[in-house]
């Protein structure tokens, strides 16, 4: 089909943009981010920006290969906005190649081999990190104890070039594991939580991100006060969001009630690891998500049940990237059957009979 | 972003409709004007077909001299509508010439010189409510010609005999609205309300309902309430009710569904549910037509947008061209970016500015830069806003994506034709996809290859029967021959035979004691034969 000139209607548009979209979600990724960099450091920061510059020239390099138009694409921001994903879900410390093939992973696999914008099938930041967390499982779970900006034992400017460039070197004191992957082995050893929780961390710790985890992901709070910026701008919709973190609760709350001793309660998944970042910013994901209401809560408490059973069961101590590339792979089968009732018609798409009494 | 309500506003309780939109109304720029009329034209051009059906048949002849009012053209058939002179004057020519239509192809089209003294020819007696019956008012309303002037042009005749057919309780009279930038209905409610009431009590009566609802947006409270005041003198029940101001309210089914919480079958009517609706510019021109005898000759129409220096309702004659209007509102600030009749939602581009205004025509907006959206359009990023806003419970994005496929039957299967073109999904469509208009053209596509394959049946039916019917002949010529063919051996056979019989003859004179008794039988047989 071709379309010569637009001469139906609407004449008029909302003015929204891809653009757009992509900008107030990097707006409301911001105060996690921000903090996740001021927490982690010179290290940090250096890994932020590389992988975000690098998403950026794989994009570029994807567009002239294909011979599509660069600039129009490239200033849509998503590639800007899979780069900062990307960058979310590594090890601040994480050497710069881990950073940059994350970045070729999500731009040439995870999206430019699909056709680009729009028709990948799964979502270029998850395939990124399940590909690096295979790959490279040693780098991708080498966690560090937040040493922020300024404070006594972050490294320098020049510390952090080096901790990026040439390995983390000197400052292997501080490493630490996630606090997912530290309960996770700690009851591998038989221990109950009761003994392993309160000798981490507390709750609060947990939901302000003053632990260890990747670079975006610690502050449960700021994750979800830019969730909710996103929902009041009404760039994503309650479904996905609300269903993930619903469902979250639900099971943790009923095994919690079963075993306390084996099965954390509902603030703790809520608050730990990938899943209010899952929840607001990675399963929301547009191209890879359900387009109906009735499908993303299928999609989302899916998602929530996958997270929930590979947390609790698996080897892996986070599921939250299995668990979306699993039900992004369900998306299509989601759309085809579940869509909304047509005006006029009955579920099964036949028109509505007409109510005796009336008309005829 | 599916919002619902279920608010009480005016005085029922409504029901709430699934998605739409909030476009910027943009009526601020014309609703505080009042109606004005335009000096008349120097050349006023009458297209024979200003609404839906077939197009109406001329009864004037080129030179006729005609007065204001006079039949020019009759309707044709039982979907059709007349057409009279707009002002008294000459028939100058009866040809084509530009129709008010995005293609501009010519159309059949009666143009008049007004003389300038816009003289009435003799109009048909007023009716009065109490004692006209439901058949003088539809028939009244049929010879004025009067269409449904919200836009769809359906010959409002039809719709008022449909009490012959379905049993009603309800007419619906939409003065919603809902385009942004046309504040027509809005000025006309404001200023002769009493005079709608009139039209709507007399539409009420030749429907035979009791029952009637006024639905306004609830952002024109001026209209509201004028409507209110005049709604008492409507002697059925009638009641004004505010409606969320929410597009598409207007479109009829999601009116109805608002107001009584029924939905309308697909492919229906809303008589189906035993209510019909009526634009309430519609009632206006039944108001005259009844009380005044005069026929559909003129219409209030918005001229608004920002590239209209003088926005402006006026009221103008069918017929008088674009550009008078236009110059008349103080002509154009800019070169505007679209120059449309009808809203920005629904309404067309102008192919050209020489194309007269009709019956149906509701709007010229000349829309700028800003007020336009922009040309490039990005991939679909599939945010599902089109399925949270389409008042139809469709999926645009999966009917675009097939359609681009050419899967005409598979996007026929989720409901392409259960859209009401709207807009609402391409509207809020970030990526700016023209989604419409790839509807309109699958629409279009599919009534053509409907037609062709309703041609290919046909010829193929058409086939069949001659090869049945040569078959027949072939078959009689067959057994003509077979018969002519039978009879030919048969003489062969008897001639044989007779030689025999004569050469036996011969032999049995010569020696006649040889067999006595066999000759016998034989020449009975031959008596018999012969």
């Amino acid at each position: 089909m071709s379309i010569q000139a637009v001469i139906s209607g609407p004449h008029a548009h909302s003015m929204s943009s891809v653009t757009r979209v992509m900008l107030l979600v990097m707006v409301a990724l911001f105060p996690a981010t921000a903090f996740g960099l001021y927490r982690f450091g010179w290290p940090a920061i250096n890994l932020f920006v590389i992988t975000i510059v690098a998403a950026v020239l794989f994009e570029i390099a994807c567009l002239s290969t294909a011979k599509r138009p660069i600039a129009k694409h490239v200033l849509d921001g998503s590639a800007v906005l899979t780069g900062w994903l990307v960058a979310m879900t590594l090890p601040p410390w994480a050497p710069w190649w881990i950073g940059v093939l994350g970045s070729g992973i999500a731009i040439v696999i995870g999206k430019h081999v699909y056709g680009g914008l729009g028709q990948n099938l799964f979502n270029p930041a998850m395939v990124a990190r399940v590909m690096l967390l295979i790959s490279f499982p040693l780098h991708m779970t080498t966690w560090v104890l937040p040493a922020p900006l300024g404070s006594a034992g972050a490294p320098s400017f020049l510390e952090g070039l080096e901790i990026t460039f040439l390995g983390t070197g000197k400052f292997d004191a501080v490493s630490s594991a996630s606090v997912l992957g530290h309960v996770s082995t700690e009851l591998g050893r038989g221990l109950a939580l009761d003994t392993i929780l309160p000798k981490t961390f507390s709750y609060s710790q947990l939901a302000l991100g003053q632990v260890s985890g990747s670079l975006g992901e610690t502050s449960a709070v700021l994750i979800l006060a830019g969730g909710l910026l996103l929902l009041a701008t009404r760039t994503i919709t309650w479904a996905i969001p609300v269903s993930i973190l619903a469902m979250t609760a639900l099971l943790a709350t009923i095994f919690n009630f079963i075993d306390p001793a084996r099965y954390p309660d509902a603030v703790f998944h809520l608050t730990s690891g990938a899943l209010m970042l899952c929840a607001f910013f990675i399963a929301t994901d547009y191209v890879t998500s359900p387009s109906t209401t009735a499908g993303q809560l299928i999609y989302g408490a899916s998602t929530a049940l996958l997270i929930f059973i590979i947390r609790t069961w698996a080897s892996f101590p986070e599921g939250v990237g299995f668990a979306v590339l699993l039900m992004n792979a369900c998306t299509p089968l989601i759309d085809h059957f579940v869509r909304p009732r047509v005006f006029g018609r009955n579920r099964s798409g036949k028109p509505l009979a007409v109510a005796a009494g009336d008309g005829k | 972003m599916t919002l619902s309500f279920s608010n009480l506003l005016g005085s029922g309780k409504l029901f709430s409709i699934r998605g739409g939109i909030h476009p910027d109304d943009q009526k601020h720029l014309s609703s505080e004007t009042a109606i004005e009329t335009m000096p008349m034209p120097t050349l006023l051009r009458i297209p024979l077909q200003q609404h839906i059906g077939a197009p109406a048949e001329p009864v004037v002849a080129k030179d006729d001299i005609v007065k204001k009012g006079q039949l020019l053209a009759i309707g044709r058939g039982a979907v059709s509508a007349a057409i009279h002179a707009p002002t008294s004057g000459r028939v100058i020519a009866i040809g084509r010439f530009i129709a008010p239509h995005p293609s501009g192809l010519p159309v059949a089209t009666i143009t008049i010189r007004p003389d300038g003294k816009d003289e009435w020819c003799d109009l048909p007696a007023p009716l009065d409510l109490e004692e006209a019956s439901p058949e003088e008012i539809a028939d009244r309303v049929a010879s004025s010609g009067i269409v449904g002037m919200g836009g769809a042009t359906f010959p409002s005749s039809v719709k008022l005999n449909l009490r012959k057919r379905f049993s009603l309780q309800s007419l619906v009279i939409n003065a919603a609205e809902c385009e942004p930038y046309l504040t027509c209905d809005d000025r006309l409610l404001r200023e002769r309300s009493d005079d709608v009431a009139d039209g709507i009590a007399f539409m009420a009566r030749a429907l035979g309902v009791e029952d009637v609802i006024i639905a306004i947006e609830s952002n024109k409270p001026a209209a509201i309430a004028a409507m209110k005041a005049s709604a008492a003198k409507i002697p059925a029940k009638a009641q004004v009710v505010a409606v969320p101001t929410r597009y598409p309210m207007g479109s009829e089914k999601h009116l109805v569904q608002t107001l009584t919480g029924k939905e309308t079958p697909s492919r229906g009517l809303t008589a189906d549910i035993g209510i019909v609706v009526h634009n309430a510019a519609t009632a206006y021109a039944i108001h005259r037509a009844v009380r005044f005898g005069e026929p559909l000759i003129s219409r209030i129409l918005t001229v608004s947008g920002r590239g209209i220096t003088r926005p402006a309702n006026i009221e103008v004659l069918v017929g008088t061209p674009i550009a008078d209007i236009i110059s008349h509102c103080g002509g154009l600030v800019d070169e505007p970016r679209r120059l449309l009749l009808g809203g920005p939602m629904m309404g067309q581009p102008i192919a050209n500015v020489r194309a007269p205004v009709v019956k149906g025509t509701n709007g010229i907006l000349a829309l700028s830069e800003s007020e336009t959206r922009r040309d490039e359009v990005m991939p679909c990023i599939r945010c599902g806003s089109c399925v949270n806003v389409c008042p139809c419970g469709l999926t645009p994005l999966d009917l675009h994506s097939r359609i681009r496929n050419e899967e005409l039957q598979g996007a026929v299967d989720i409901g392409l034709l259960d859209c009401v073109a709207c807009g609402s999904c391409s509207y809020v469509c970030p990526s700016n996809i023209p989604l419409i208009q790839s509807f309109n053209y699958a629409k279009g596509k599919l009534t053509v290859q409907q037609r062709t394959k309703h041609r290919q049946e046909e010829t193929k039916r058409l086939a069949q029967q001659r090869e049945e019917r040569m078959e027949k002949i072939a078959a009689a010529k067959r057994e003509a021959m077979a018969k002519r063919k039978a009879e030919k051996e048969a003489k062969k056979k008897r001639d044989a035979e007779k030689k025999k019989l004569a050469a036996e003859a011969a032999e049995a004179a010569d020696a006649p004691a040889k067999d006595e008794a066999t000759p016998k039988p034989k020449p009975q047989t031959e008596a018999a034969e012969q």
